[in-house]
């Protein structure tokens, strides 16, 4: 079975009064059901990377397999629909259109599909956000969620057109340890359908929820390895609730 | 992306942000109107010249006299002259495919009639002058070429003359008139006509045969001008070189020297008087189209602003698989339904305007359909021009800046 992500020496330089090396010969594979975080320090290359893997840029030179299909070469247009395709993105900041119902926010990405699909928009957007927990919240805007709330509609998004692989950065900035926890385990549970996630973060903690660790430092992968002591965010949640309890109960 | 979620989208946009949208249409708005109106106002002043000079009736061909012409026709129009009775006769006698020939001499008395006199317009006029002007008569009849040749004291009557005269509803016909002393014997009322080109009233007059006019009221032996009739369009011309050679030929004006009077087709007198009416459109149009222009660059200001406030959301869609051309698209849709409802608007407000100036001042105002579908054109233009560079800008923007944008 081919990989879903296979990098071949790939280098990003941004030309500038000073050029920036910010990728330097990476070459990874990622296959297919797969839960990667990628680490580092800012300035490391991650950030880099994570939008050459989401065809936001392109790679100076190297090779970028997705779904085996070569995108190195491909023009703009090209990679929008492969974007709007192959993957799905969370940010940090959410990124939601303010004013519009969760709903809405999860059919944007069909909006813009050019593949035909038999079921009709809305019904695959209901069942995204069926997905994350969501039925209840649909005519909800933004502003009206919380920022836990936020991010599900967001991942909902993310998985709106059934994407090869789900790009996540640093979707716990924002969140405390609680919703980080819960987003965490709702990744877990999309991973455990089978979804192939990417999720950059410089916390260790939020690192041990996923299967394999990148590291990253001045634009090249420094380490690569599988997680060994993986945290359950389900068991993880349990013991953040008696935590609580403890701190209520003490005097 | 479909049509309609792009339609949906801007929709959505500029119901956001009401008051904006609503300002920055009023430029469109105001604009599109302003030109409506102006238009309207010229190309009533234009259909009401027309519709007067039309009046004075059809294939007409006015002689003037011209002996001060240098200063342009309007001067010499009415100055006492160099038109002779001879060349009147000479003309009616002369020259071939005319259908009617009058003089209008302009008088005024006071007339008596029984207990009560009023001071209407005297005109003295030939046996073809109804017909000229295709006056019906409501009563009696015209008098004939016989009265005219003998100065007979007969006299037609306008409406409003005879009302004054005789009573509203009465028939004056065969009743006598007082003139300067002198008994004229009403023969003929004249239908209703309405304002005259000066803005007079034309039934409030009485006319009387050109001789009799000539030898009882003004003395005059020359006329000041005279239509002459063409039995058909076609004729006009002919009859106009014909006029002029016999005028020219009767005065005794060498070659190469002015001529001494004046002939001007209807047409011609007609597209004089246009031409300042269309100037004066054009001119009112076109400051009208400067606050259009206004009004768009209203339009690309504010979508301008519009793409700088929503660039994270520019990066989102990008981010999610908007092409260029579907950002394009979006935002260009959202300044031409901005500039279209905006003309839309304006095209009411002009139409409403225009019908205030014609009920309120009393003009005479023509919405032309051409100026409503070149103002709806015109406004889809501005949309589209004003807002092709904001769009554009946005469709270009960089996905990774985009979505950092703060």
């Amino acid at each position: 079975m081919k990989p879903v992500i296979q990098l071949e020496k790939i280098n990003k330089i941004y030309a500038g009064a000073v050029s920036v090396h910010a990728v330097r010969d990476v070459s990874l594979q990622i296959e297919k059901g797969e839960f990667v975080a990628v680490m580092g320090s800012s300035g490391s290359g991650k950030s880099t990377l994570m939008n050459l893997l989401g065809c936001l840029d392109r790679a100076t030179n190297g090779r970028y397999l997705l779904d085996g299909e070569d995108i190195s070469e491909l023009g703009r247009n090209d990679l929008a629909d492969i974007r709007n395709e192959k993957v799905g993105f969370v940010f940090q900041g959410f990124n939601l259109l303010s004013r519009t119902s969760a709903l809405e926010n999860v059919e944007l990405p069909m909006l813009y599909t050019r593949k035909k699909s038999q079921a009709s928009q809305r019904e695959r957007a209901l069942l995204a956000l069926e997905r994350v927990g969501l039925s209840d919240r649909t005519d909800h805007h933004p502003n009206q969620l919380s920022g836990g709330q936020q991010q599900r509609v967001a991942i909902a998004r993310a998985l709106a057109n059934d994407p090869s692989l789900i790009l996540a950065d640093e979707p716990t900035g924002n969140l405390d340890t609680q919703t980080s926890v819960e987003i965490m385990g709702l990744f877990q549970a999309l991973n455990e359908q089978g979804i192939t996630l990417i999720m950059v973060t410089h916390e260790l903690d939020i690192a041990r929820f996923t299967k394999r660790n990148i590291v990253m430092r001045d634009g090249r992968v420094t380490s690569d390895q599988p997680v060994t002591n993986r945290l359950v965010a389900t068991e993880e949640f349990q013991r953040l609730r008696e935590e609580q309890r403890a701190v209520q109960l003490a005097p | 992306m479909r049509f309609f979620a792009i339609l949906k989208i801007a929709a959505r946009a500029l119901r956001r942000n009401k008051m904006r949208t609503l300002l920055t249409m009023l430029g469109i708005i105001i604009g599109v109107g302003a030109v409506i109106a102006m238009v309207a106002i010229g190309n009533g002043a234009k259909a009401r010249i027309e519709a007067q000079i039309a009046s004075l009736g059809q294939n007409v061909i006015m002689i003037m006299s011209g002996n001060v012409s240098r200063g342009g026709f309007r001067m010499a129009f009415g100055s006492p002259g160099t038109l002779k009775v001879e060349d009147y006769d000479a003309i009616r006698r002369e020259v071939e495919g005319v259908a009617g020939i009058s003089p209008e001499l302009r008088t005024s008395a006071q007339i008596i009639a029984g207990n009560q006199n009023h001071f209407p317009a005297i005109r003295g006029v030939g046996e073809d002058y109804v017909q000229i002007r295709s006056w019906d008569f409501a009563s009696g009849q015209n008098f004939s070429d016989a009265d005219v040749r003998n100065a007979n004291k007969v006299a037609l009557i306008g409406q409003t003359a005879s009302d004054i005269l005789f009573g509203e509803g009465s028939d004056p016909v065969g009743q006598v008139i007082r003139i300067k002393g002198a008994p004229f014997t009403v023969v003929g009322l004249l239908k209703r006509k309405g304002m005259s080109m000066s803005g007079t009233d034309e039934d409030d007059a009485v006319f009387l045969p050109y001789t009799s006019a000539m030898k009882r009221l003004t003395g005059d032996t020359s006329f000041r001008s005279f239509n002459v009739q063409a039995e058909s369009p076609s004729l006009v011309p002919e009859v106009q070189s014909q006029i002029t050679d016999l005028l020219r030929q009767r005065h005794r004006i060498g070659p190469g020297r002015e001529d001494d009077f004046i002939v001007r087709t209807q047409q011609e007198i007609t597209d004089a008087s246009t031409e300042t009416a269309k100037t004066m459109t054009l001119l009112l149009g076109s400051i009208a189209g400067g606050s259009l222009l206004v009004g768009g660059i209203g339009i690309m200001n504010i979508m301008l602003v519009s793409v700088t406030e929503r660039t994270r959301e520019i990066g989102v869609r990008m981010a999610v698989g908007a092409r260029s051309w579907d950002i394009l698209w979006q935002f260009l849709i959202e300044a031409v339904a901005l500039s279209l409802v905006g003309g839309l608007i304006g095209i009411g407000l002009g139409v409403g305007s225009a019908k205030i100036v014609s009920t309120k001042l009393g003009w005479t105002t023509v919405v032309s359909p051409e100026s409503i579908l070149i103002a709806f054109f015109f406004s889809a233009i501005i949309g589209i021009f004003f807002g092709f560079y904001p769009a554009r800008k946005a469709s270009q923007l960089d996905p990774i800046d985009a979505l950092r944008y703060e």
